[in-house]
This record gives C-alpha cells, structure tokens and sequence, in this order.
C-alpha cells in the first residue's frame, strides 16, 4: 500500500526538468559559498547560526522544497480555479509594499515579515503568470480581437507600473517577458518587429545626435515616398502612413527620448545606460561593471578553480552572491564552465518549451510558456549585464542568485508547472 | 490552433538561442581571446610587498651580540590614495593638529610626489603603533604601516664603532651606488653599519600576497609560489671586547681622549673609546632626529671619534720608533750613548730634557728607560744626515719611508670610516715649509714626537704592535670574521706588514728600554701584578689659538704600551687631552685595560686607584658647562664612581 502510494507520488513528474532544477540550485549554492567562504571560516558553524548568505540559502532551499512538495499534492484545479484571486491578492501586496513598504537600496519594494525581508514583487511574476494563462484559456477570451488583447497586455503591466512606482525597475521589466508568451499565443509577430525596431530607436537617439536623426529619418521618408510613388498614387492611405511612422519617430527622439531620460527615469539609471553605450566614463558607475568584467575575464578558458577566484573571493564585486553571482561561475570555471553552465539554462528552457507544446490545455501551455520567457528574460539580462551587454539593472540569476524571494518565486513557478504537466490528460480553464 | 503555432514556438526557440550564442560570443572574447583582464585581476588582488631581511648582528670577540635588532613602524603615506579620511582622529591618535597633518602631506608631495610612498610618522611610539594599527582599516589604502627594524644595544656601548642606520636620502638614491635602495630603507650611515652594510643587509625578499577590496592582505597568492625569501643579513665577529669597552669607557668619564687597544698578533682592535661618548640607544627609535642634533652641537663633541680622527703629537712615545729606524739603518747600535745634560744645544737652541744627570742617555735602553729629548733629537739627525743618504732631503725622505711603513701620516684603512691620515712631514713639506732652505736642524723635534709629526691614538697603538712583534703589524681592524662570508672584505687585514729588518739582539734595548719605564721609571703607575709590562709615557705639547691668540694649554696625557713583554698581547695607546703628564692618567688607564684583557679581572689592590681614575674629571670647566652630555653620555652616564667600582669589585 505505502509502495504504491509512493510510487503514485512521484508518478508524472518531468524528470528531465526536474534534473536541471537541481542542478542549476546545486551550482547556486556553490557559487555563494565560493563567493563567501573564507579560509578557516567554521562551516557547520556557520550553517547552523545562518550567519551566512549560503546556510540562508540553504534554510531557503528547505523551505522550497516544502513549498514544492504542498504543491505537488495540490490538485491542479486548485491553480485554474484561484488564479484570479491570486492575481488579485498580489496587486494588492504590491500596493500594500508602495504604502508601508521598507525601502532598501532605493526601491521601496520590501515586506517585512518577522525577522525576513520580503519582496511580493518577486511573488506577483507567478500571480500574473497565472492569470494569464486563467484569460487566455478562458472560453470567451478570443485573442484574435483587439479587446482580448488589450485586456491580457493590461494583465501583464498593471505589476509592472505598480512595481516601477515600488523604484524596482528591473523587476518591472521582467514582465515584458510576457510579450513572447501572447506572441505565441497569436499576437501578431509585426508587434516583435515593431518592438525590436523601437529598441534600435531608442538606442540610436541615445547615441546618435537628435537633429541628425532626424535629418536621417526625413532623408529616409523621402526616399521611401520617391520610389513607392506609384503606390501611393493608387492608395493615399499609404502616404499617411508613411508620414505618420516619420513623425512618430521625429517625435520620439526628439522629445520622448530626452524627456525620459530627464524627468521618468532615475539619475543612476541614465547614467548606467549610458555607461553600457560607451558614452559615460565615469569611474564610479563603471565600477561594477568593470570589477565584473575583470573578474569573469581573469577566469581564462578553464578558469581558476573552484574558490580560487582572487576577484569575487575578495570582494571586488559588489553584490556578488545575488545580482553578481555569475561572475563566480565565470572567474573560478572559465570560459569552459560558463558555457556548460549557460547550456543547463538552455536545456532547460528548451525542455520546458517542449513540456509546454504536449499540454492539452491552453491554460498549462500559457502558464509553462510564461515560465520560460520569465526564466529566459532573468537569465539573458543578468548574465548580459554582468559582461557588460546590458546595463546594471537588478534582476538576479533565476535558482543561483542568494535570495528567498527569487528562488521560492522560481520553484513554486516550475513546480506549479511539473503539476500541470503531471495533469496534463485533463482539461483545464 | 497548435498546428498553425507551430512556427511561433521555433521563432521563440531561435530568440533563447541566439541570445545565448550572443552571450557566449561575448564571454569568448571576454575570457578567451582578451588577455588583459587576469593582468587587471592581478592588479586588483596582488599585492607585492618588499620583505626586509633581519639586519646582520655584530658580536664581541667571546661571542657576546654587541647590538641586537628590535621591530618598530613607520607610518607611510601615498598621497593620491589619501580619500575620505577621519583626519581629525588619524591627528588625535598622532597628536599632532590639521595643520601639521596638511604641512606633511605636502611635504611628502613636494618630496616624492603624490603617487609615490613617503614617510609620514616614523618609528612610532608603542602606543600610538597600537592605536594605529587598530584603526588602520579607516585609513587605508593611502596610509600604510611598514615595519622598520631598529638596532639596540644591551651594552650601550661602542656607539663610534659600531655607528647607526638612518633613512637612505634623496640625494643618495640618486646615485647608482644606492640603486638597491628604496625611498624609506635604511642603512648604515657610519661605523662598521657603513662599511659593511653590504654583507648586513641581506637581501631583500618579495611577498606576493591577495588582498581583497579594500587592500587587507588576505593571505599568499598561489601558495607563495612566486614569493622570493628574505636573506638574512650576514653576523659580524668582532676582535672588540666588550668588557674592555665598556672598561675603557667608564674610565674616561668626564675626560677627552681616546684609548686604543690592539692584539699585535692579529691587528685586531680589542677596544676603541672615544670620550666623551655617548648611549648608542639614542640613535634608534623615535626621538633619534633630536637625539642626534643635540649629540651634534654639543660642545664636547661624542661624535666626533678621536680615536681615528683626531691627531695628537706622538710625544715621547715616539721614541721607540725613532730608535728602531736608526737601529734598521744601521747607524747606531744599542751600545750608542749621547752625552746629555739636561739640554740638546748643537742646532743652536737648547731643548731641554727632563734628566739632567750624566749618563742618563749611556745607551739606548737607558734613553728610553728616561726618555732623553736630545739623544732622540740626535739619533734623528744622525738618520737623516747619514752619510749613505747623500744629503739631508735624501735622509729625511728616506726617514719619511719609514714612518710611513709605521702607518704614520697615511689613513691604515680601519674598517670604519672617518679616519684621519695623522702628519708626518716629508721631503717635500720640508721643501715647502722651509723654501728649500733647511738641514737636519730645521725639524728635528720630529724624533721626540713633536712638531711635524701628528698621529691618531689608532696609529700610535699601531706602532706599538710593530715594536712589540719587533717588526711587523697587521691593519688594525674591527671585524675578525663574517659568518658565511664569501667576500673579499677581510683579506687585507690579513695580509702581515714587514717593516723592519732589526735582529732581535738590536731590539731588545728598545724593549728593555720600555719594560724599565713601567718598572722604575715615569710609567710606574701602569705595573699590573704578574705580567711584565713595556711602556713609554708622553706628555705631549699642545698650542691652540684661544681667543685669537697662539696659546700653550695644558700637556695631553699620553701613554703607550704592550704586554706581556715576551708574545706580547695587547698593544695599547691612550691619550687623556689636556690632563698633564702621562704618568697620572693615561699609564694607569692603560694598565687597567690590559690587566682586565689579560687577567680577564682586575686586582683588588687596585680598587683605590681606579676610583680615582674614575673620579677625575678633566674636562675644561667652560666646556663642561656648555655640554648637555650628562643626560646623553653612555654607560657610565648616571652612575657614581662607586656603583661603577662594584661592577669590578665583588666587595
């Protein structure tokens, strides 16, 4: 009796997933030990007395894995069923952090629960996550109509404005990711192109003088108005068109552009754009960037070896267990390492994509979907910015960076997910 | 609806992978192909530290370390690190105000620059080391503590022997002599720390530790793998005594002078004192800058060291030597007597002789035995005059060669710096002084010891060693062996110095001549009991412009010796400055030194006349007056007489 249930318990699972949770969690917890650990430091001591980021990650990783267990005896119905209010309890929390929130490091986005900080912008990814995939696999959702549209973009940013408001703009960005999970549930690609177009519109207003811009669009409308002639003889709306992308543009950088960077935007955040454009060389905010670099180029092909790292070992990098702590991976394992650890991130998102296109309902598809573009958008920024190709915003490593918030956010987000699959014979709404 | 989305799910594939192969290009260039950054890495986390050797220590002859190496600190400073510092409480700890503080930053600036290491607090006291050392997280990187080690001596002794170490100089480092030398090492500035700085330096090692962010050294990099050890300085073993020093220098308390003593059989200096003298312990630590320019204008002068540099007319203890260039030549034999009767007359001036009895000067041991002036002076014409020279400038230089060959007039070469090279005049000076118009007459005080002829007490205890190895010497010299030693430092004082070729049948007389000095004679005071002592006292002359005006001042207390008389041991010269006669002061001091050098103790019977010895006082009352010394003299400084006495006396 007690056998079969066993093997009932473990029945479903995606093993493969669930191989690559650990491991990637497992490399976590190296990296923070090998950040922190000195020569002589008393382990078990320090385990004991949580006197160190690695023992709180561990205590985190005990509390995850009973997370993870509530959520695995949970019936999946349990997830379709309370999406909404879920969704409904973390704005609430969001707003709740904006009122009484403690403000660390500049952003007012912490929960204070007994002795452990909190940070609910982490929980909300999982609440929109859901209640995404609640709408979107609603019978009366149609996605093809702009309204269903508006309504699931709506979802996905409330958080994101709440949480800009919070001065956690690195959070907010994430939910941006959303954009690639409606994409794949039909919105139109033209919207990928015309944002991949607006980041090279943006980024040629910051580096590019704004009335040289502007002479280059005109030159372009005219251009493009001379040999479309024809076409715009037989249909006037065209030329409309045409203007009307000429003139976003021109306003766009000439006024959008300057516009947020002086007034929305925060001064460190300018200048932190700026310096990864190569604009700005101000020692001070290139430091992280710069000791960050050093230290994951110092680690060569093999790199040094495990806690040998010179940089991270002797806190050269700032905030190297969390938003940092890939530049441990990279100075102790090299090159070799780096890649073989990337290739973890890889096989993983790759086996959740496929997870996500065997569910029978649109509900798991979404939600698993979303899993990734959340995991893929933390990973892609966070290994970016600490190799100087995206600007220092503070979003962590998923599963490796120290802290409770993220990597309970990130286990209840795959293990909702391993449920679903588990489940996935069945239909949900 | 799956079907057609097919397509979209391999768009979102291709976004995760060509994001990742972006990444991975970058972490290509980045780890791969840049080489730059393990350098900068290396630059961040290593620290490259210059280990000091442990300074060689220096040892008497009976293996006693004379100096010993203590720790101190530095406070250094690189002022473009110096930022965002509690300057107020770096002035507390220091005791010093903001204005000092800002007067050394830019001193240091102006003096090295703001990028390179200059010194700004050094040799720290304990306390203010430890309060420092506390807080020197607050302060760093811009401020540093470097270890520095300082010397101490246990015997407060030999301060102008064994000289001190100080900060190498700007000007110094300038030079290519100097180029193993940073801004803030120290060396050997005079004595033996000077001379063989080379081989007590060691050689200088390098640590390569790991320091974190904020430059606190975390410990070896790679193991120490790249590290260069630290040699140690090599040890010296000297001839010195110290009991002798510290002896010698009691004894001369409240008097000028100087006292030289040599092995004969090696040329190794048993003791060397230069009185006044002064603690060595005030050259190191913390107030060594004032100690100094307090030694340094003090009226008595303890830096100067008489015993090298200080010339004084040989007196009578000439006189052997003048027998003994007579006795090479040939031209007398021992038997020679001179018909003296209390005057020498033939160069148409009298010099008077203290003896006036006939037959006082019958033969040359009895002239020496009473110390004729004018059978000396004679024996000095008959050398120069000697028909074989062909003329008296021929005689005179041939006389000159000699004295030369005796270490007069020339540096001997201590292994100290700062010697004097004394005078003796040649054919040439004689030329000149005298416009080419002169004869044996012109100078022939030369053969009592007086006038052109002028010797450092080291010389004078030179040409002991000559007559009492009846012929030769070796340089005098401190240092009888360096540990370990594979340099050519010592072979010169090796080397043996033939000088004269007399058959001991002839120089016997000379010897006897001494002996009956100290048995019945002026040097009466120096006997020591059980030992055969030969001696020649000299109450040298001396004249000083005084306010303007030539002036006879008080005779200098000389005396000359070696014992025993047979395998001599000890060759010793002793001059007291301006005391009398060099039977009251000089005979018994040197007496004493050679008693304790050669008994290893001194007699009871004694006691008396020692504490007389250490009672006088023949400093001129104005220059006594002036000198601040007291507070700074050596060994014997704040002791009494009699406490003195009972380091001797066991009663």
């Amino acid at each position: 009796m007690n056998r079969r249930q066993q093997i009932k318990l473990t029945e479903g699972i995606d093993w493969p997933i669930m191989g690559l949770y650990m491991g990637i969690v497992f490399v976590g917890l190296l990296s923070i030990f090998a950040a922190e650990y000195r020569e002589g430091d008393n382990i078990w001591n320090d385990i004991i007395h949580l006197n160190k980021n690695y023992s709180r990650q561990l205590m985190w990783l005990g509390v995850s894995a009973v997370l993870a267990t509530i959520i695995w005896l949970t019936d999946s119905k349990f997830f379709t069923a309370t999406a909404n209010l879920l969704y409904a309890g973390g704005l609430l929390l969001l707003l709740l952090v904006l009122g009484i929130g403690k403000d660390v490091k500049g952003s007012q986005s912490w929960l204070v629960l007994g002795g452990f900080q909190f940070q609910p912008a982490e929980l909300t990814k999982l609440c929109t996550n859901l209640a995404l995939a609640k709408y979107l696999s609603s019978i009366e959702t149609d996605f093809t109509k702009l309204r269903s549209r508006l309504i699931a973009v709506s979802l996905a940013l409330i958080p994101c404005v709440i949480i800009i408001l919070q001065s956690e703009t690195g959070l907010a960005l994430v939910y941006f990711s959303f954009f690639l999970v409606m994409y794949r549930e039909g919105l139109p690609g033209v919207l990928l192109v015309i944002a991949f177009s607006g980041i090279v519109l943006v980024l040629s207003a910051l580096l590019v003088d704004k009335n040289i811009l502007f002479i280059i669009f005109s030159v372009i409308t005219v251009l493009v108005i001379y040999f479309s002639r024809r076409e715009i003889k037989r249909n006037r709306s065209r030329l409309a068109l045409i203007l009307g992308i000429w003139a976003f543009c021109s306003v766009f950088v000439m006024f959008v552009v300057p516009f947020a960077f002086t007034k929305v935007l925060k001064d460190y955040q300018v200048r932190r754009i700026e310096v990864m454009l190569g604009k700005e060389n101000d020692p001070k905010a290139t430091y992280n960037t710069r000791q960050s670099m050093i230290a994951i180029g110092s680690g060569g092909f093999i790199g040094k070896g495990y806690l040998k790292g010179t940089q991270t070992r002797y806190d050269f990098v700032p905030e190297q267990s969390t938003d940092f702590i890939f530049c441990t991976i990279g100075e102790d394992f090299g090159f070799f390492g780096s890649v073989i650890f990337i290739g973890l991130y890889v096989a993983l998102l790759l086996r959740i994509i496929f997870v996500a296109e065997r569910q029978r309902s649109t509900f798991s598809r979404v939600y698993a979907y979303g899993v990734a573009s959340i995991v893929f958008f933390h990973m892609a920024i966070n290994i970016s910015m600490t190799i100087g190709l995206a600007p220092v915003i503070g979003i962590p490593l998923p599963l490796v960076s120290y802290g409770g918030s993220s990597l309970m956010t990130f286990t209840m987000l795959i293990f909702i997910m391993l449920r679903l699959d588990a489940d996935r014979q069945m239909v949900l709404r | 609806m799956s079907v057609y989305n097919q397509p979209r799910k391999r768009v979102i594939q291709f976004i995760i992978l060509g994001m990742v192969i972006l990444i991975i290009t970058r972490l290509f260039f980045l780890q791969v192909v840049e080489k730059k950054y393990s350098k900068l890495a290396d630059a961040n986390a290593v620290l490259r530290k210059v280990v000091y050797p442990s300074r060689g220590i220096i040892f008497d002859r009976k293996g006693r370390s004379i100096l010993s190496n203590d720790a101190m600190y530095d406070l250094v400073v690189t002022p473009i690190n110096v930022k965002n510092i509690d300057t107020a409480y770096m002035c507390e700890i220091l005791q010093i105000d903001k204005e000092e503080f800002r007067r050394r930053i830019t001193g240091a600036i102006i003096k090295n620059g703001s990028r390179r290491v200059s010194v700004f607090a050094s040799l720290l006291p304990p306390e203010m080391f430890g309060r420092l050392q506390e807080s020197m997280y607050m302060f760093q990187p811009g401020f540093e503590l470097v270890q520095r080690q300082i010397r101490s001596y246990p015997f407060n002794a030999a301060a102008n022997i064994l000289g001190y170490i100080g900060e190498v100089s700007p000007q110094m480092l300038q030079k290519p002599a100097y180029s193993a030398y940073n801004q803030g090492d120290y060396l050997g500035m005079t004595g033996l720390e000077r001379t063989y700085e080379s081989v007590l330096m060691g050689q200088r090692g390098i640590q390569y530790l790991v320091k974190d962010n904020l430059n606190r050294p975390q410990g070896p990099y790679e193991k120490g793998e790249f590290d260069t050890a630290a040699i140690a300085g090599k040890n010296l073993r000297l001839a010195l005594d110290v009991d002798l020093q510290v002896l010698g220098e009691h004894l001369m308390r409240n008097k000028i002078g100087s006292i030289v003593a040599i092995d004969p059989r090696t040329g190794g200096i048993l003791t060397m004192v230069s009185a006044p003298t002064f603690d060595p312990n005030l050259l190191t630590g913390s107030y060594r800058a004032r100690n100094f320019s307090r030694l340094f204008s003090d009226t008595t002068k303890p830096l100067f060291n008489r015993a090298i540099q200080a010339g004084y007319p040989p007196g009578s203890s000439m006189k052997p030597l003048t027998a003994l260039i007579a006795l090479d030549e040939g031209v007398i034999t021992p038997s020679f007597g001179f018909p003296c009767f209390g005057a020498y007359t033939y160069c148409g001036r009298a010099i008077a002789c203290t003896h006036h009895n006939a037959g006082h000067a019958a033969n040359l041991r009895l002239a020496i035995a009473n110390s004729c002036n004018a059978y000396f002076v004679h024996l000095y014409r008959m050398e120069v005059d000697a028909a074989k020279w062909g003329g008296v400038k021929k005689g005179h230089q041939k006389w000159h060669d000699y004295i030369s060959s005796f270490g007069l007039g020339h540096r001997l070469g201590v292994d100290i710096p700062g010697e004097s090279p004394g005078k003796a005049i040649d054919t040439a000076g004689m030329n000149k002084l005298y416009r080419g118009q002169w004869n044996s007459c012109s100078e022939l005080y030369v053969g009592m010891g007086q006038g052109q002829v002028v010797a450092t007490p080291m010389q004078m205890a030179n040409a002991m060693c000559i007559i009492a190895n009846k012929g030769y010497y070796y340089l005098p010299h401190f240092v009888d062996k360096i540990d370990n030693d594979d340099t050519e430092l010592l072979t010169k004082f090796r080397e043996k110095h033939t000088v004269a070729h007399v058959s001991d049948s002839s120089y016997m007389p000379v010897i006897y001549g001494m002996e009956d000095v100290v048995e019945r004679g002026t040097g009466v005071s120096a006997k020591i009991e059980g030992e055969i002592v030969c001696g020649k006292t000299g109450t040298a002359e001396n004249n000083a412009i005084v306010n303007g005006k030539l002036a006879k001042l008080k005779n200098h207390s000389v005396f000359v010796a070696f014992a025993p008389r047979d395998n001599p041991k000890i060759a010793i010269a002793v001059i007291v400055e301006n005391a009398g006669f060099g039977s009251t002061y000089a005979a018994p001091i040197a007496s004493l030194i050679m008693e304790k050098y050669l008994h290893d103790t001194i007699s009871v019977k004694r006691k008396p006349q020692m504490k007389t010895l250490l009672e006088y006082n023949t400093l001129d009352p104005v220059v006594r007056e002036k000198s601040k010394l007291d507070s700074l003299n050596g060994a014997s400084a704040k002791m009494t007489s009699d406490e003195i006495l009972k380091l001797y006396f066991r009663d």
